[in-house]
């Protein structure tokens, strides 16, 4: 949650906008204060700056002193709403430089990257202009800072597709997957950027499926990695028990001791989906996904006991569950 | 590489009971703290932020401010022009405070205080061709707005005004490989966003299309070792997932893939035993927002000390009954 921050000083030397001779004509608007539930003490900066905004708002003025009086109100405030739809207001009535005003959100981005308001503030001023050309680095910027900022990779989504930007793409986020292996956002990224350009080819999906093998190995407790190599078999009409390259995979990893509940449960739906498949031994394939639920019940993820109980009960009754994401595509 | 889990470790000498006195005194003063400015009472979001508060105490069952003056409040700030509903006087409106200022109407059985049209046309008036929502005039898009619209709407009895079908398409197309929900197509699952998602489709009665047991299985993958329940992989635990994917997995009919007690032991730990109020995590500062979602989690958990909360509207069930609205619950 972003809030209003009294750190976001005005500067040490502040003049109170009521000791500012060019404001000696605005009679500024205090807010009423009589209802219990919601009765605030500001600081006298904050009370005074939008004392100040009530009084411009209600005059309509849009000025140049106006926009000024914006920019103080939204360094004490930045996830206030209403000022920044005045600002833009006033930036469209004076026909500011809006690449100037791109410049300013920039700033007020790195400083509070996780606000609603100032991600969309940019995404209106990148409509505007029409140009997504400072887009992807400064998404990036946020993205070094902190990688999985949700509106950074939201705005970055939406500026490739909206301009459709998906060139080198992969690359960056080939980059980010190397860097920490467990970003998912990078991996939905991976999968949005696949799935919007080429398509999940055969060509291409083997090239996923070694990709993603590879980087399970590094990290066999990855959530993000299986997630994806499941996202992957969705697109493959073999299924997971027809898919030579995973079925070794599990196989070769299980009996290297590997535990990881990730790749249990992998097996688990590779022996289910076996066993629907009315193969000879079916009754084996369901008695190894029962055992392997009953160690991840008991042994391995008993924080989970439950969900491991009723996988196990729909193997024994042939009904097929969590590999089937069908109802996504 | 090893395995390194983020999560936090729960000390020894943590809260074990709620301690409810001090929660009302908490949201009671709230507002009146100097320094609390700039938390969830500031203007910007005083809608919401009254909501949490108001709601909270609701479920444990305490009611301190006069009403009128609630609902007074909330009538200045509807906008007579287009009927939506700011987050308090002199702001635009927008469908977050919108649903609050609904939300709390009818905590208070005062629905007929405001113009119902207004808000009627209001979320009629922001939903896309494409069927989703934009949050106000702006336009900025997210499933968060098309729950809320649907929320609203259902708590006015106005559903019927909307594109459904178009609204549920949007929702659905918002569905991620995973089986979760982000906030726009092909956005990252969230469970924040899952819960609008999920709700939105218990409110509208479509529940069915979501992969109910892949979904669950991911929402239940948030729960850490110390008990709590994080976002997305690899995050922290916060008391509000607590709240967001309980409420999913209440929804979805799978509440008990989870270990409850651990859930529990990890909410209890986030009170702060001196000024009252839950935080995100042990230690940290309590707010408004996360002691609602705190209580209303433990709600979930069967605590009986709490009020019954209703799964998709955190709103006290009993107040659902009396409107006689009626959610979809996967079995």
């Amino acid at each position: 949650m972003s809030s209003a921050s009294s750190d976001e000083e005005l500067g040490t030397e502040y003049t109170f906008y009521r000791d500012k001779p060019d404001w000696k004509d605005i009679e500024p608007l205090s807010q009423d204060e009589d209802d219990p539930v919601v009765a605030i003490d500001y600081s006298p900066e904050f009370t005074d700056v939008f004392n100040y905004f009530r009084a411009i708002v209600s005059k309509g003025e849009k000025s140049e002193r106006a926009l000024i009086l914006t920019k103080d109100a939204v360094k004490l405030n930045p996830a206030n709403y209403t000022v920044w739809q005045y600002r833009r207001e006033v930036l469209k009535e004076l026909n500011k430089d809006l690449y100037e005003e791109l410049c300013f959100i920039e700033a007020i981005i790195f400083k509070q990257p996780k606000n609603y308001q100032v991600w969309q503030h940019r995404r209106i001023l990148v409509e505007w202009v029409n140009d997504p050309k400072y887009e992807k680095n400064v998404t990036k910027i946020a993205i070094e800072k902190d990688a999985k900022n949700y509106h950074a990779w939201q705005h970055r989504q939406w500026v490739i597709k909206r301009f459709n930007l998906y060139e080198d793409e992969l690359n960056f986020v080939e980059k980010l997957i190397e860097l920490d292996v467990r970003n998912n956002s990078a991996w939905n990224h991976r999968y949005f950027i696949i799935n919007n350009s080429t398509g999940f080819t055969e060509d291409i999906l083997r090239k996923e499926i070694d990709f993603t093998l590879e980087n399970i190995r590094k990290a066999t407790e990855n959530e993000s990695s299986w997630n994806y190599l499941r996202g992957l078999v969705l697109h493959n009409n073999q299924g997971l028990s027809g898919n030579k390259t995973i079925t070794e995979f599990c196989e070769s990893l299980y009996s290297s001791g590997n535990k990881s509940s990730f790749l249990l449960s992998l097996i688990v739906d590779i022996c289910g989906e076996q066993a629907s498949k009315g193969v000879v031994d079916a009754d084996v394939k369901i008695e190894r996904g029962r055992a392997l639920c009953e160690e991840l019940a008991t042994k391995i993820d008993p924080i989970r006991k439950n969900y491991w109980r009723y996988i196990a009960e729909n193997l024994e009754n042939g009904i097929k569950t969590s590999g089937d994401s069908s109802k996504v595509l | 590489m090893g395995s390194i889990l983020k999560d936090v470790e729960l000390k020894e000498n943590i809260p074990t009971t709620v301690i409810f006195s001090k929660h009302i005194e908490f949201l009671t003063d709230y507002g009146q703290q100097k320094e609390s400015y700039e938390a969830v009472m500031t203007d910007y979001l005083r809608m919401s932020g009254m909501y949490w508060c108001l709601t909270a105490l609701e479920l444990i069952n305490t009611s301190p401010f006069p009403k009128n003056d609630i609902v007074e409040f909330i009538k200045s700030c509807q906008d007579t022009e287009s009927g939506g509903i700011s987050a308090s006087n002199d702001h635009d409106p927008h469908l977050l405070y919108t649903l609050s200022a609904v939300q709390i109407l009818c905590l208070y059985d005062s629905l007929d205080a405001i113009d119902l049209e207004g808000v009627t046309r209001y979320v009629a008036s922001l939903q896309n061709p494409d069927g989703s929502f934009a949050g106000d005039k702006w336009g900025e898009i997210d499933t968060r707005f098309s729950f809320c619209a649907v929320a609203t709407l259902s708590l006015i009895k106005k559903l019927d005004v909307i594109n459904i079908d178009k609204a549920v398409e949007f929702v659905k197309s918002c569905m991620n490989f995973d089986g979760g929900f982000g906030s726009r197509p092909q956005s990252e699952s969230h469970a924040g966003l899952i819960y609008c998602c999920v709700a939105f489709l218990s409110i509208t009665g479509k529940l069915d299309i979501v992969n109910q047991d892949n979904l669950a299985w991911w929402l239940c993958e948030r729960q850490l070792p110390s008990g709590g329940l994080n976002g997305r992989p690899e995050k922290l635990p916060d008391v509000c997932y607590s709240w967001w994917v309980l409420s999913s997995l209440a929804m979805l009919g799978r509440l008990h893939w989870i270990d409850r007690n651990a859930l529990k032991k990890y909410i209890l730990a986030c009170q702060d035993i001196e000024t009252g109020g839950f935080a995100d995590r042990p230690g940290d500062m309590p707010d408004p927002y996360h002691t609602l979602f705190g209580l209303a989690a433990l709600s979930l958990l069967g605590l009986e000390s709490i009020e019954k909360v209703n799964a998709a509207f955190c709103m006290p069930q009993s107040v659902i009954d009396k409107l006689q609205i009626h959610i979809q619950m996967l079995q």
